[in-house]
């Protein structure tokens, strides 16, 4: 009976610092995601600029660029998925990482070749587990990005783009990441980064606010080639942010259900307890009294 | 007089705005001043320093590693990849 109620104190002893834990991590992240809210949209302005800019060009200027022009066939498609370095978020990783299977499965069934690039240490661990291959991993930074890893990611994936079926190269690159709608809802979200579809921005840009009629220097094609590897940059680091913010709005509200759920698990034990030790009370007493009750008799 | 509105952006943080009455910048080809009333224009812009003077304030100038800065109907948007405020001139 003694040992009924001391696994049930150990029991509660163990959630109530695992309700601890939860309960720090909530709010390491509550206090982290206005920072990395503040952070997307300090990254706005930069967008806003370069879209702009590659929309008067593209606009203007009828120049063909290797980064926007569609190939005639696509062979071999890069995906490139973004999800966290930690744990503990709910089903954020493990929703990108689906969104990312059914794409994958999408471009095999089109009869294309895919190429993975991955960036948090949770997709290289589901990789590894499945013994599936990837071209290369980035990790480290997924919480806080830095803009030196976008521009290495574009790097990669530009060179990538530039070679030649025939030597390993990819016709157009996927990226899958969550997108930050509010504290509450976050999406995993697929977009198709090159080739470029730069008149999607159309359909954003005022009406009323005609782009002015720019001079190029030195010339529309260079402004286009020093343009558009930023323009991808850009999007690629609101990705990260994005995700980065997402991580953190799942961590804390796993960490806020968890911390909940142990509360409940803490009264129900309790309750456990109490009823096994007044269950050894019950018990001790009727033994005594059937013990008195023999000597008397 | 009409003015600049200047804007200067980096890639991860804002970094500066407000009126100014000339910008010079370096781009690919040289150097190049801004006066309000300038032809629309769209340059890429190479690593150096660009040079802002403000309406009100005295003249800085601002650290970049290359970028590209639009000019349209007197507004001013320069677009680095990194920019670092530097000493007024």
């Amino acid at each position: 009976m003694g040992a009924q109620i001391r696994v049930y104190r150990q029991k509660i002893g163990s959630t109530k610092s695992m309700a601890k834990i939860f309960k720090a991590m909530e709010l390491i992240a509550a206090s982290r995601i206005g920072k990395a809210r503040t952070r997307v949209s300090a990254s706005l302005p930069y967008a806003n600029a370069i879209t702009r800019a590659v929309t008067a060009v593209a606009s203007q200027a009828d120049v063909e660029h290797p980064l926007t022009t569609e190939p005639a066939q696509v062979r071999r498609a890069a995906v490139l998925v973004m999800t966290s370095d930690r744990g503990l978020a709910g089903s954020y990783s493990a929703s990108v990482l689906k969104q990312a299977e059914h794409l994958v499965e999408l471009l095999r069934e089109d009869g294309k070749e895919v190429k993975t690039y991955l960036v948090g240490r949770k997709a290289q661990a589901y990789f590894d587990f499945r013994s599936r291959g990837y071209e290369r991993v980035w990790t480290g930074d997924t919480d806080s990005p830095r803009f030196e890893t976008a521009r290495e990611l574009r790097d990669i994936l530009l060179e990538d783009f530039a070679t030649d079926y025939e030597q390993g190269g990819v016709d157009e690159i996927h990226v899958v990441y969550t997108q930050f709608k509010s504290m509450v809802t976050q999406e995993p979200t697929v977009i198709r980064l090159l080739p470029l579809e730069v008149v999607e921005d159309d359909s954003e840009t005022p009406t009323d606010e005609l782009l002015p009629l720019y001079e190029f220097e030195p010339s529309p094609e260079e402004v286009l080639d020093a343009l558009l590897p930023r323009y991808i940059d850009s999007r690629l680091f609101n990705a990260q942010l994005q995700s980065a913010a997402s991580e953190l709005a799942a961590r804390q509200r796993a960490m806020k259900a968890a911390g909940d759920n142990a509360g409940e698990l803490i009264k129900k034990f309790t309750r456990l307890l109490n009823n096994a030790r007044q269950a050894e009370i019950t018990q001790e007493l009727s033994e005594i009294i059937a013990g008195a009750d023999a000597l008397d008799s | 007089m009409a003015e600049l509105q200047v804007e200067i952006v980096a890639a991860d943080h804002f970094v500066w705005s407000g009126a100014a009455k000339l910008v010079k910048a370096r781009s690919v080809d040289g150097e190049i001043g801004v006066l309000p009333g300038h032809v629309p224009m769209l340059s890429v812009l190479a690593s150096g320093e660009l040079e802002i003077a403000p309406v009100s304030e005295a003249r800085f100038t601002v650290q970049i590693d290359g970028g590209f800065f639009s000019v349209d109907s007197d507004r001013v948007v320069i677009v680095a990849d990194n920019a670092v405020i530097g000493t007024a001139a």
